[in-house]
């Protein structure tokens, strides 16, 4: 799998945005369905809004130098132990450095031009549940660190080694731990080992014709294990739940034993649930082996959608109004006019002159005859799943509503474009990065009456950093709601800018992505909502959670791995 | 009907961010328009204007720059403040038509996020708000009323407060103002660069405008400017007195006042409509919103100490992250002549202010024949309100409690506003304009009854240096010889001093003959009012010299002392000058960092010597000061003798008047200004601070008791009374001759010893 994908940048290796010998955008490959489609704006769009030109040019290294890698340092005698074990490991430089980082912008920073400063000393593939618990006891037996690493698809440092653990650290890759334990057709439940990743998971299930339902953007590369550490959060969760209400039960291997519960049951009221010390633990406590998760029948019909709103406010205004009446479709996002401009630069060439026709008269029809301001207007996109005739009719209600809001149904196939580019935007960064443009995504919750102040401040607050620390052309600064609750809603931003003339860019990007956290936390905005806390989210969890709600989490902490055999460091 | 044309051929002034190169697609976004004011043909004439600008050249310390916190604390450049230059409005007012410019095409600047509305939508949002409908309901609940009976209520309130913003009026105000300012004023400066600072500010964020209030020319001149400039006009926040005018009450209401009652405490309705309605304007950034934060008019030219609550309820959106930021604009207007003068000096002697009506007003037509000499209006640098509560608020109770419910402020965002009021005012401080008869009043009140008017020119000049170098703003006119500019300034307060026989003498008409109660009285309204120019330095001055008072009084050169008894003054005179709260060390560091400037003192590790040459400096410092200690000893003597235990403030005023009243005339002090009830009250307020007196609230009257037990109270402060007596070197007229404390740090202790040892509970004592 590690062939795949690429070393130094998002996703697989025949995937990307390039620029063509016509200087046009295209993306390559044929795993999407923009693969090999030219996007004739993009070159435009890009220019526009970060200034940049393609004679600008960064060049990652085309390869890693081996010679960099912190050397490994692994005792005979573990090894010796670990060979009796027969579970298969390497010390290998280029396996070390792929498990020694996650996503986040700095982590892929430093691939392309330096090297990080601690690698782990030894990666272990286990199998099964029992490896680990062999790994885990080898560890404790000579004083190691373990980190697990799933599908290494983290932004929030979590994988980073602490440069200053001088044991050895053993990378406990859980790829091979990836089958479907049993399926159970009664209690539509699945057990399944916590390494596979989420389209694996959904292609073997629906061999026997379920799903789980469970889709973050990164479930092509994350896995179960790593959406149970971090409490994950998946688009179609207003049908399926988030990963909190899949899970029915949990294995996990710790330093002081197996932890688990006694049965398998929809609730039970047996004191603190301790499912949720180990949702969200990032790694702290112990391995997750084996996860029992719900299962649900494939839907017979599946439908996209969207509506065009007048402005930012309406459009949440309507968001807000179908999470009152809890109608919720599988998955309804309001992007705000920035990124609709933004997927509307990501348009392939279209292939008849009538299609093309068809969309002057919509974009007509919708800034002339109603007029729509295009520099306000906004979008959400929309996915309904279930039986058709359910889908229809729930369809209609959503869009009942959104006409009161003023919003303007726009059409299946814009919807679906909105869906598809939340798997593609991720490779846009790799390509930003290869002209001076760096940038991120980070997410919050927050309750419905401060999501429009929230948003504005927050965008407010990333131009005026990047205006202060001398960026030279304003960012892209945008957001989306992406998911509605009956209290509030996750809103998911997206941040970019340009670099040329800025001697520290890393730092200048973090400085500014941490006043972003602090605007959004004086907004009332929580510190994650799905990605995490890990090490970059660390320095706020005191006023997050207070100082014994801290205590708490870290009593927990020292009874369950007194010796921080699995110290990566996280949350705490 | 001739379109404005951009006036301005400077670029607007942009501060240089480090690192950035070059110009981006930044300034694409900001939407920027040269200022322009009225017509472009005219203005040749208007740059002179430039050469007249006097550089406070060290404005050194900008008295009171320093702040508490570390972002409130700006290390101050303490080699040079550069200030901007005037332009005069009026000029161009005198060369063309005021009906074309009361007519012009305004298409004013506004917020970028403003959507128009008109001030009825304003209202009614009010009313719809969640925070008003929540109170409504509540009220309802507690007093079992129908909802609707306390929502009409509202809507009364509403509508008594609300202004009713009309172009129309407007453009009234704009001719007749012109009209009249003209025959008033000889020149309306202003500074253009604050003006395009303003202009920017406006289109950012929501915007309060913080002027200072000496006149009631103040909220006429400010909108006028901002006609005139083509910017948003303000929405006034007005007391309630002016409805009481006919027809003008309205007229301002349409020319965007509003109004708020004089107290509301109590009224939970109109607390939560008029912190709403002002919220409202400010989150949707409907207008600048214009308050004084002194909260009236100050009588005596000195800034009062600041008001908190307007200014904490503008905050408060920012606070709850309704808006991104809110600009704060300091704005200094300086008189050369105040309209009121004369009203002034009357009032503080404790004859009433005379109502407000329009009859009132058209009666007073009679002063446009005066000359009031020219007005400066500083307005400067916006303070963004995002930068001063970085790091300072704790955000978890905005977040924990839904934004509508009422909430009292905490303890640390209370801090934080009263910080806030200080610092706005001591910035306004700071660009106050000072005239060269500012100087001479105070070079004159030293050297009562009589001056030599070749002495007065010299040390008026002397002056000048000094109050430079402590970094006063000084508009000495077209680089004037001295006795040019001392001459003009008696020309133009011919009312208050005349030169006769080459002295220049105070003038008091009619004192010779008549009884002596009226002599002090008229000696009195001639003091007061010559007081009020010199108190216009005070503020500039008075961390030096209550360095150099403390310096006198202890006799001791040990740094420590001096400075015990520095800020002993402080606390003493805390609501007479504007400290910023809790930096005592920091402003005696200043005193002395300015002492140490004009070569008045050399200091050491441990020490502080007064050089040869500061003598001079010393005793004129102290001199200028003298009226207050002397004032507060007496006041402070009148409670210690004169009164009971308890007291209300409506006795307290009349009480320490006569009691001053016949000490002047029986000539056994000489103090005039111990007369004025703005002395007295702050005296009051300082005892009360210092836990001398205590405040209580009996059903009728605020009530103020003497601390405890009055012999407590009174020992004390007969000893420090008359430890300041002794020290001054003068020795108080009527003192005691008793066993007095040597030194004022003795005579605190001995307080202190005596509460210890004082049978009385003293729990509710706050001493």
């Amino acid at each position: 799998r590690q062939e795949l994908l690429k070393w130094n940048g998002w996703g697989y290796n025949d995937s990307k945005f390039i620029f063509n010998k016509k200087g046009q955008a295209e993306f390559t490959g044929k795993r999407y369905r923009l693969g090999g489609m030219i996007l004739p704006t993009f070159k435009e769009w890009i220019e526009k809004t970060f200034g940049a030109s393609l004679e600008h040019k960064t060049t990652s290294r085309a390869s890693l130098n081996v010679n960099d890698v912190p050397p490994s340092i692994v005792s005979e005698e573990f090894l010796q132990d670990l060979r009796a074990t027969k579970i298969s490991h390497s010390q290998d430089a280029e396996d070390r450095v792929f498990r020694a980082h996650g996503h986040c912008l700095h982590e892929i920073f430093v691939l392309r031009e330096g090297m990080f400063k601690r690698v782990p000393d030894i990666v272990v593939w286990p199998v099964c549940h029992e490896d680990v618990v062999k790994i885990v006891e080898l560890a404790c037996k000579h004083n190691l660190c373990i980190i697990p690493f799933g599908g290494g698809t983290s932004v929030s440092s979590a994988l980073e080694c602490p440069e200053e653990e001088k044991r050895t650290i053993v990378s406990l890759d859980t790829s091979q731990m990836n089958r479907v334990l049993w399926i159970d057709e009664k209690n539509l439940t699945a057990c399944v080992e916590a390494g596979i990743v989420g389209q694996d998971l959904e292609k073997q299930l629906a061999e026997s014709g379920f799903c789980t339902g469970h889709e973050p953007d990164s479930m092509e590369f994350s896995s179960l294990g790593g959406w149970v550490a971090t409490r994950a959060s998946g688009m179609k969760k207003n049908i399926y739940g988030n990963i909190e209400d899949l899970v029915i039960h949990i294995k996990m291997v710790t330093p002081r034993g197996i932890v688990e519960k006694n049965c398998q049951v929809p609730r039970m009221s047996t004191g603190p649930d301790i499912h949720h010390f180990i949702m969200g633990s990032e790694g702290t406590l112990g391995v997750i082996t084996e996860v029992t998760i719900k299962i649900r029948p494939i839907p017979e019909y599946q439908k996209y959608g969207s509506v065009v709103f007048p402005n930012f406010e309406r459009g949440v205004a309507c968001l807000r109004e179908v999470a009152k009446q809890r109608c919720a479709p599988a998955s309804i996002r309001l992007v705000d006019n920035a990124q609709f401009q933004f997927g509307h630069a990501l348009k392939p060439q279209v292939a008849s002159i009538f299609t093309s026709f068809l969309d002057g008269l919509k974009k007509f029809y919708i800034t002339k005859f109603k007029g729509f301001d295009p520099n306000m207007l906004c979008v959400a996109t929309l996915l309904f799943e279930g039986d058709r005739e359910k889908v229809l009719q729930h369809e209609k209600q959503v869009y009942d509503i959104a006409t009161k809001f003023g919003g303007l149904a726009a059409g299946e196939d814009n919807g679906q474009r909105g869906y598809m580019l939340t798997f593609v935007i991720a490779y846009l960064r790799d390509l930003g990065l290869d002209y001076y443009v760096i940038g991120e995504s980070f997410e919050t919750s927050v309750p419905w009456d401060r999501v429009l102040d929230l948003c504005r401040n927050v965008k407010e607050r990333i131009v005026r950093e990047c205006k202060e620390k001398g960026v030279q052309f304003a960012p892209l600064s945008t957001c989306r709601v992406t998911q509605t609750y009956d209290a509030g809603a996750c809103v998911y931003f997206y941040f970019a800018f340009n670099y040329r003339g800025i001697s520290d860019p890393i730092h200048v990007y973090e400085q500014i992505e941490r006043a972003a956290r602090e605007e959004i936390l004086a907004n009332g905005g929580s510190l994650s909502h799905h990605h995490g806390v890990g090490k970059l989210r660390k320095r706020w969890m005191k006023e997050s959670i207070s100082d014994v709600g801290l205590g708490m989490l870290r009593s927990v902490k020292e009874y369950v791995d007194p010796n921080n055999i699995f110290g990566n460091k996280n949350l705490l | 009907m001739a379109p404005p044309i951009a006036r301005s051929p400077r670029p607007p002034p942009r501060a240089g961010r480090p690192g950035r190169v070059g110009v981006g697609p930044w300034e694409a976004a900001a939407g920027l328009r040269p200022l322009r004011r009225g017509r472009a043909g005219e203005r040749g004439a208007g740059r002179r204007g430039g050469a007249r600008r006097t550089m406070a050249a060290a404005a050194a310390a900008a008295a009171g720059r320093a702040r508490r916190g570390a972002p409130m604390y700006s290390q101050k450049d303490l080699t040079s403040k550069k200030r901007d230059e005037f332009e005069d409005i009026l000029e161009e007012r005198r060369l063309s038509s005021d009906l074309r410019y009361a007519m012009k095409c305004y298409t004013p600047v506004i917020y970028k996020g403003l959507s128009p509305c008109k001030p009825n939508a304003i209202k009614s949002a009010v009313l719809q708000s969640e925070q008003v409908q929540y109170v409504i309901k509540q009220l309802a609940k507690e007093m079992g009323e129908s909802p609707d009976i306390i929502q009409e209520e509202a809507v009364e309130i509403l509508d008594e407060m609300g202004h009713s913003m009309q172009l129309g009026a407007v453009r009234f105000f704009a001719f007749t103002l012109s009209k009249i300012f003209k025959r008033l004023f000889r020149r309306v400066c202003v500074n253009e660069e604050g003006m395009q600072r303003l202009q920017h500010a406006i289109q950012e964020h929501p915007v309060v405008l913080l002027p200072s209030h000496r006149s009631y020319v103040d909220f006429l001149m400010l909108s006028y400017l901002l006609y005139t400039y083509d910017l948003a006009l303000p929405v006034i926040a007005a007391g309630i007195d002016f409805l009481g005018m006919k027809i003008v009450g309205e007229l301002l209401r349409r020319a965007g006042a509003f109004f708020m009652r004089r107290s509301f405490g109590g009224n939970r309705l109109y607390w939560a409509v008029f912190a709403e309605y002002v919220k409202t304007m400010i989150r949707s950034g409907y207008a600048p919103i214009e308050f004084f934060l002194e909260g009236t008019r100050s009588r005596t030219a000195k800034t009062l100490t600041p008001k908190f609550g307007l200014l904490s309820i503008v905050m408060e959106p920012f606070f709850k992250r309704e808006v991104f930021d809110t600009y704060l604009v300091p704005i200094s207007i300086s008189y050369e002549k105040i309209l009121e003068e004369s009203l002034y000096a009357y009032e503080l002697l404790g004859v009433p202010k005379p109502k407000e009506s329009t009859s009132g007003l058209l009666k007073a037509r009679r002063i446009l024949s005066d000359n009031f000499g020219t007005i400066h209006i500083y307005v400067g640098q916006p303070v963004s309100l995002r930068t001063l509560a970085s790091g300072r608020i704790n955000r978890c109770p905005y977040n924990l409690v839904p934004r509508h419910l009422p909430q009292k402020p905490s303890e640390d965002i209370q801090e934080f506003v009263t910080d806030v009021a200080y610092k706005m005012e001591l910035l306004q401080i700071e660009n106050m304009v000072l005239r060269p008869w500012v100087l001479v009043a105070a070079v004159l009140l030293q050297n009562l009854p009589a001056m030599e008017s070749e002495l007065l020119i010299e040390k008026t000049l002397w002056l000048k240096g000094l109050t430079q170098t402590f970094g006063g703003f000084i508009e000495w006119p077209d680089n004037l010889c001295a006795k040019k500019a001392v001459l003009s300034g008696l020309a133009l307060h011919s009312n208050i001093a005349c030169l006769v026989d080459g002295h220049v003498v105070l003038h008091d008409k009619g004192v010779e003959d008549g009884a002596i109660g009226e002599v002090v009285f008229k000696r009195a309204l001639a003091v007061l009012t010559c007081a009020t120019y010199r108190n216009q330095l005070l503020n500039v001055f008075v961390r030096p010299s209550l360095v150099a008072m403390a310096l006198q009084m202890t006799r001791s050169f040990r740094k420590e002392e001096v400075y015990s008894c520095f800020s002993f003054l402080r606390g003493v005179f805390s609501d007479e000058f504007i400290f910023f709260p809790g930096i005592s060390l920091k402003d005696f560091e200043e005193g002395c960092f300015l002492l140490t400037k004009c070569d008045a003192i050399q200091t050491s590790q441990q020490e502080i010597y007064p050089t040869d040459k500061g003598s001079v400096i010393i005793s004129f410092l102290s001199a200028m000061f003298r009226p207050f200690l002397e004032g507060y000893q007496l006041i402070f003597r009148y409670l210690s003798k004169e009164t009971k235990e308890a007291f209300t403030e409506k006795q307290f005023i009349p009480g320490v008047r006569n009691f001053v009243f016949h000490l002047l005339e029986k000539g056994n002090t000489q103090c005039y200004e111990a007369l004025s009830s703005d002395m007295q009250k702050n005296a009051l307020a300082a005892l009360v601070h210092l836990g001398a007196v205590k405040k209580k609230k009996t059903c009728q009257d605020t009530c103020t008791e003497t601390c405890g037990c009055t012999t407590l109270s009174g020992s004390w402060c007969r000893g420090w009374m008359q430890a300041l007596a002794e020290n001054t070197g003068r020795p108080a007229a009527g003192a005691q001759t008793r066993t007095c404390p040597s030194s004022l740090k003795q005579g605190r202790q001995r307080h202190v010893l005596h509460q210890a040892s004082s049978p009385l509970p003293l729990r509710n004592c706050c001493c």
